[in-house]
């Protein structure tokens, strides 16, 4: 396929981001947190009448039954369009792209982009055990993502005390997140005691359930510095489907193929030749311990089969070669499905402007910063590469 | 002449030792039961008997299905209809349900062996298969078992010919399931035995004796129902039956198996008989129905079959009571919050072909098999050029694993698969197998099992079970 794939490069820019705090918000409604999420963005955007500034809004939310409608109404933004975009695991990176493509094309000058999900109003701990076939089988996400274990383990020697490196890394720096989930350290004993939830992910393993909501507003590039004085600019905006791993007869279960292909494509965008040393800060999806390290290799951080050494080596870790899930990731966010995407480009935002506190990556304003989300079997990938010029 | 040309067996690999009844740990070598796991029912349990009966064959020679059992999970819908579409049979099938009485098994053998008789069908499946439930710590609990067997009966090169037949018919409340409850009751022991089986079973089996002008003495094997083991030997002794030609009722193995019961014993006759022998089977209920059949030859069957014995020394032993229990839905459990998911009785029926009979495509233009049927192919992107092939009788090997503890199951984890198909890849849960068995390349062969009760009803798919080491091709 051609396509004109770095016709997207610095034609718009972020101006402004907001997250809610993250959490089992057992007393917030979704439209609470979608104000709470909006409200920072226009505030770091310098909107004072949103109503009569935001000219579009995406939104993405996989969970919420009322459409495009549960966003408008909680902003009172009426009279323009307002878009809801499902697309699994990386529903906020693909309402972020929508909202890219938009102002590019030059239809808008100011568009929000708001993800959000509201998993924790119904009842169950975990995510759902879904039936709606004849033939399917428990519906578990931990059963879907650990299929690649068992195949990888065999041909790469990795092993669960891989894995365990990579969530006591990000409960580490989830404690330095204000807006995280989960705040608290964990030590290797506390991984290898916990119960199994679907072999080799055991608890720690596996991203926490949470409600959230996040939101960037977006601009022309041209016009981003009257805005402000440190706009990010959008590099790369990929989407790449995948075939269902479980009946593609093509699988090796050694990677995820969407993954790689939305790194190619997001790569060619950005014009991004050695990945390892353009990219500065990454935040890739960590539903699952695994998924993360699959990522490593899928978005060309390493070479295939390499990740256990570079994860023994720290080259993931706040001070590591490449920080990867600076915020804790899904691991102490939790992954409120549609909020997720846009909550990592909050994150990168902060990162890139030199705004991340206590867990800032010294050298990331010169650097591009990644944001990744895998989802459904998984059947599709988004990436976002922003940075500052 | 009518007779028997195949027959197969099914008997649940899951034992669950009586000692547990008792509170005592399990012995080894100690008397058990067969016990239905959760994904297992009598419908279930009827395709796979008839997989064993129908091995090697070609399944369009069948004409009909007649299913015998107290304990279908629906009041009304037809369970021969669903076993025909899992067994990929063709759609001008015959299908009828026996049901009502523990005698139902003997009587849809009679009914085929009739029907074939009368040319109305060449070759009829008969299936009786029953998984019923006694309360927990009732008498009856020890000794019933769960299992299911098959016979194709046909008039065309059988190996049991039938020699005769007889029925009496009797109203006693003796042994009743009522509407809406779960557990088979029993009237008192003496009286059950002495007013039910015992005149009842004696009077069948003498008429069947002079109707057919034989003695009790010509028979090899003697294939007798019997609510218990003590009945069992009372029955014997009252008709002066040759113990040597009892067929063992696989007490403290398998246990009463209800309307397959008799018939279960009959399959093991016909595996121990030589030619020339005569045979007598005995079911109870309502009455008594009995036959007579002599082995004439080696019958139809051209695949590997397991049969009885094959099943009786297939076994796994239950890790607790508890297990059991919660497996049987004998325990109370949380209140689902997912909630009925309403799965669409439209998507079930157009899926049948897939979801029951384990149909998938055959690509014309790159030859590629693929599950589910799908309008493109997977491979060369041709479009609705397919051919419709069943994958439920080929191997598959594992592909990838894992072993999922979030999935509700009363004996987790459950195990999920990628599995290979000769090509096709599909996502499939593996039974019958230990964690620590389960591995990449473990070849397997496919079960249908109860899957999961969305929409309140019982759903049905294949699974995956490893194939027996001395089996594998």
């Amino acid at each position: 396929m051609s396509t004109n794939n770095q016709g997207i490069r610095d034609k718009v820019a972020v101006v402004g981001v907001g997250c809610c705090a993250f959490g089992e918000n057992w007393n917030q409604s979704p439209s609470d947190m979608i104000v709470d999420a909006a409200y920072e963005a226009y505030e770091d955007a310098g909107i004072e009448n949103p109503q009569q500034e935001i000219e579009a809004v995406f939104t993405g939310s996989l969970y919420t039954t009322k459409g495009p409608f549960e966003c408008s109404d909680a902003l009172k933004l009426f009279h323009r369009p307002v878009t809801m975009v499902s697309n699994y695991c990386a529903t906020g990176t693909d309402a972020f792209r929508c909202g890219v493509l938009s102002v590019a094309a030059g239809l808008y000058e100011t568009v929000l982009v708001l993800g959000y999900d509201k998993p924790k109003d119904r009842g169950v701990s975990g995510p759902s055990v879904m039936m709606d076939g004849v033939r399917d089988l428990p519906k578990t996400p931990a059963g879907w993502f650990s299929l690649c274990a068992a195949t990888y383990f065999e041909k790469y020697g990795a092993g669960r005390e891989d894995l365990a490196r990579i969530a006591i890394k990000n409960h580490h720096n989830g404690t330095l997140a204000p807006k995280s989930f989960l705040k608290r350290e964990i030590t290797l004993e506390d991984y290898m005691k916990a119960r199994i939830i679907s072999w080799p992910f055991g608890l720690y393993d596996c991203a926490a359930q949470t409600d959230g909501a996040a939101a960037a507003v977006i601009t022309r590039a041209d016009r981003a510095r009257s805005v402000r004085d440190d706009p990010v600019l959008v590099k790369a905006v990929s989407i790449q489907s995948g075939p269902n791993p479980q009946k593609d007869p093509g699988n090796d279960f050694l990677s995820w193929k969407p993954s790689a292909w939305a790194a190619e494509e997001a790569y060619g965008q950005a014009g991004i030749k050695d990945p390892a040393a353009q990219i500065g800060v990454a935040q890739v999806h960590d539903c699952f311990s695994l998924t993360e390290l699959l990522s490593y290799e899928d978005l060309g951080f390493c070479e295939k089969g390499s990740a256990k050494e570079h994860i023994a080596d720290g080259a993931f870790e706040l001070g590591g070669r490449l920080p990867v899930n600076t915020d804790g990731g899904l691991k102490t966010f939790g992954h409120p499905t549609g909020a997720t995407g846009v909550r990592m480009i909050y994150e990168n935002v902060l990162q890139l402007q030199g705004r991340a506190g206590e867990r800032q990556v010294s050298g990331a304003p010169e650097r591009m910063a990644l944001s990744h989300n895998i989802g459904g079997h998984p059947t599709a990938c988004g990436i976002a590469i922003l940075g500052r010029d | 002449m009518a007779g028997i040309a195949a027959f197969g067996a099914y008997i649940p690999p899951t034992r669950l030792p009586l000692a547990y009844l008792a509170g005592r740990p399990a012995k080894e070598g100690g008397p058990e039961k067969a016990v239905a796991w959760n994904d297992e029912d009598s419908v279930t349990m009827a395709v796979a008997a008839a997989v064993d009966c129908l091995s090697g064959m070609d399944r369009d020679c069948v004409d009909g299905v007649l299913f015998a059992s107290t304990t279908h999970a629906f009041r009304e819908k037809q369970a021969a209809a669903l076993i025909a579409r899992a067994l990929d049979l063709r759609g001008d099938v015959r299908t009828a349900d026996y049901s009502g009485s523990l005698r139902a098994g003997v009587s849809a053998l009679r009914g085929a062996l009739d029907a074939v008789s009368g040319s109305d069908a060449e070759n009829i499946l008969v299936i009786a298969s029953d998984c019923r439930m006694a309360a927990p710590g009732s008498a009856l609990e020890a000794n019933f078992g769960d299992a299911a067997v098959a016979f194709l009966v046909s008039s065309e090169n059988p190996l049991a010919t039938l020699v005769g037949s007889h029925a009496v018919a009797e109203e006693i409340v003796d042994v009743w399931r009522s509407e809406g409850d779960p557990f088979v009751h029993s009237w008192e022991e003496r009286f059950v035995v002495q007013e039910g089986y015992l005149p009842q079973m004696a009077a069948v089996v003498e008429g069947l004796l002079d109707k057919t002008s034989t003695k009790i003495a010509d028979y090899a094997r003697v294939a007798l129902y019997a609510p218990d083991p003590r009945s069992h030997a009372a029955l014997t002794r009252k008709l002066e039956a040759a113990p040597r030609t009892l067929e063992d009722p696989l007490f403290r193995k398998v246990g009463n198996s209800g309307a397959a019961f008799a018939p279960l014993l009959l399959a093991a006759a016909l595996e121990a008989a030589a030619e020339g022998d005569l045979l007598l089977v005995a079911g109870y209920g309502d009455g008594a129905e009995a036959m007579a059949f002599q082995k004439c030859g080696e019958g139809r069957a051209s695949g590997p079959s397991r049969g009885v014995a094959g099943h009786v020394a297939r076994r796994r032993t239950v890790a607790s009571y508890d297990r059991y229990l919660k497996a049987r839905s004998l325990t109370p459990a949380e209140w689902n919050r997912g909630g009925d998911p309403g799965l669409s009785a439209t998507v079930h029926f157009r899926e049948r072909d897939e979801d029951l009979g384990f149909k998938g495509q055959r690509c014309r233009s790159c030859d590629a098999i693929q599950f589910p049927c799908q309008r493109v192919c997977e491979s060369c992107f041709a479009k609705d050029d397919f051919d419709r092939v069943r994958l439920s009788d080929r191997r598959g090997q594992v592909v990838t694993y894992t072993f999922d503890y979030f999935f509700p199951n009363p004996d987790p984890p459950t195990i999920v698969t990628v599995t290979d198909i000769e090509g096709a890849r599909v996502h499939l849960q593996l039974v019958d197998c230990r964690p620590e068995d389960t591995r990449i390349g473990l070849p397997v062969e496919f079960v249908f099992r109860r899957i999961h009760e969305g929409g309140g009803r019982p759903n049905y798919y294949w699974k995956g079970r490893p194939i027996d080491p001395g089996e594998t091709a």
